[in-house]
């Protein structure tokens, strides 16, 4: 124990401390057993879960169109992203470079919940706006991997067919696309994969899929639907889970 | 240019790429449908006048002396929700990592009367960690402040279980993944639970333990924020007041500390993995 470790420890034990008291949290009421007669009444009023076929068939619905935000998503989000990281690589100059790693840098730095927020100002509640944020937060994330992997690219085929009389775009399109184009469909997957979680979430400010059904049924005080839908929620990122772990065998073995 | 007539001048695998392209969106069609894809709505004009105003206001950033007091008072309430949440989320860890760590039973070694209770012990101990973490960190949010009520109370609950759930998981990992031997030999020379993890198994895993809770409290400060938008307190909920009220400087401001925020955190996480770990 060095006095920089005490130091450390005095500073986070302050910070623990300060915390409870500027946000002025009685611990006590919340570990009362009052408050646990609350917590149990409340959820207990969640239970059984709505599992009506009616139900079944709207969360169902729900869940058909999770999975699109996230595929229309980052299917957007591929293209802006690929278009973007070309002058992001540096292939048109300095300024276009900077330039492009500053948008990328500015998408990717706003989280995906609030580009939905801000989105269903621009497009109106509903599924389009949660497309559009997964789409730029997306499109940020992409477009700087792909940069990247751009410019970690073997020059040389480009070079020799440029060299051979190939216009520049042929000579992108078939000297270096094809020996980045796997690692872009990799990255493409995998964003797609936090994408679907994502995408179950954002509708909780309105930006549809699970989340918009979640937030609504829980503002009717309708508990029951609302489990229905968190179950719905764990189901279909347990089985995205499972898909991507067996894919990731498959390639391997 | 051509040198050899009988090379074919169009790319043989053009047909084979457009099929599958095609295929791809053609598969991904319904999808179009469902998300009611419909670009036009971003150029319709009344509605490109309400945004056009809505992103107009975002310049000049509102510095204004009141609100800037408002935004340091939710930056710091936003801090105090991730601490405070964190320090929930070690209470709710700490013992349940204890309990799933299997290097740890003694019940373990030999036939004893402790064999089944402690089996069954870690089954929920396991369940509950799960359960805890498989839930998004907003839902909880949601759901405790229907049960809370609004404000930064929710915040810290919807941190400490989320963040438990996981702390408790990645904790136990930890312990298993290190040297169980020493543990494993405290154990079977007749010491106690607490005495063999103290000795045999913390003085291991601590500068992974430290280093990993550093890293969590950096994420939880930003997931702070954006569970603010659901009404927990904190950045979010005033970020999510501003544009309520469609005042976009107010949003700009508060987007910039956010990321001198983040900035920030990563800064002093950094450090304190570099003294500690």
């Amino acid at each position: 124990m060095t006095p920089a470790h005490w130091a450390a420890i005095t500073l986070m034990l302050a910070a623990v401390a300060g915390s409870f008291v500027y946000l002025a949290l009685d611990v006590g009421q919340v570990f009362s057993a009052e408050a646990a007669a609350q917590m149990w009444a409340y959820v207990v009023r969640f239970f059984p879960p709505d599992f009506s076929p009616d139900y079944l068939s709207q969360a169902w619905r729900g869940t058909l169109e999770t999975i699109a935000i996230s595929a229309i998503g980052t299917l957007l989000a591929a293209v802006c992203g690929m278009l973007l990281a070309v002058p992001a690589s540096g292939r048109f100059g300095l300024a276009a470079r900077v330039a492009a790693r500053f948008v990328l840098n500015f998408l990717r730095s706003i989280p995906e919940l609030v580009w939905a927020a801000l989105m269903v100002f621009a497009v109106g509640l509903g599924p389009f706006a949660g497309t559009l944020a997964l789409a730029l937060h997306t499109t940020g994330v992409i477009g700087r991997l792909f940069a990247e992997t751009l410019e970690n690219a073997p020059p040389e085929p480009a070079l020799a067919l440029q060299l051979a009389g190939a216009p520049p775009a042929g000579a992108f399109l078939y000297g270096t696309l094809p020996n980045v184009i796997t690692q872009f469909v990799a990255y493409t997957l995998y964003r797609w994969e936090i994408n679907i979680r994502m995408a179950a979430v954002l509708g909780v400010v309105g930006a549809g899929g699970l989340g918009q059904m979640l937030y609504v049924s829980l503002s009717l005080f309708q508990q029951p639907r609302a489990m229905t839908i968190i179950i719905a929620m764990l189901v279909l990122v347990a089985i995205v889970d499972a898909a991507s772990a067996g894919l990731r065998r498959g390639m391997e073995g | 240019m051509r040198r050899d007539a009988a090379l074919p001048t169009r790319d043989p695998a053009a047909l084979p790429r457009i099929a599958l392209t095609t295929l791809i969106l053609l598969l991904l069609w319904p999808g179009f449908r469902l998300t009611e894809f419909d670009p036009g709505v971003l150029f319709d004009p009344r509605n490109r006048e309400t945004m056009g105003r809505f992103l107009g206001t975002f310049f000049p950033l509102v510095l204004s002396g009141e609100f800037l007091r408002l935004v340091i008072k939710s930056t710091f309430e936003t801090l105090a929700i991730a601490t405070a949440g964190m320090t929930l989320a070690l209470i709710i860890a700490a013992p349940l990592s204890l309990i799933v760590t299997r290097s740890l039973s003694i019940s373990r070694i030999g036939p004893g009367p402790g064999l089944w209770p402690g089996r069954l012990l870690r089954i929920p101990a396991r369940f509950a960690l799960m359960l805890f973490r498989s839930v998004p960190e907003i839902v909880w949010a949601l759901l405790f402040v229907r049960a809370v009520g609004l404000g930064p109370a929710a915040g810290v609950l919807a941190i400490g279980i989320t963040y438990g759930g996981m702390l408790g998981k990645v904790y136990a990992e930890i312990f298993e993944s290190g040297d169980t031997r020493p543990t494993i030999a405290l154990l079977e020379s007749g010491g106690g639970h607490i005495g063999a993890f103290m000795y045999g198994m913390l003085p291991v895993a601590l500068p992974e333990l430290v280093s990993y809770t550093v890293y969590r409290w950096e994420c939880a400060i930003r997931a702070s924020v954006i569970m603010g938008f659901v009404g927990a307190g904190g950045l979010g909920m005033q970020m999510e007041l501003s544009m309520r009220m469609l005042s976009g400087g107010e949003v700009s401001t508060m987007l910039l500390v956010f990321l001198l925020l983040v900035v920030l955190a990563d800064g002093i996480s950094a450090g304190l993995r570099r003294v500690i770990g």
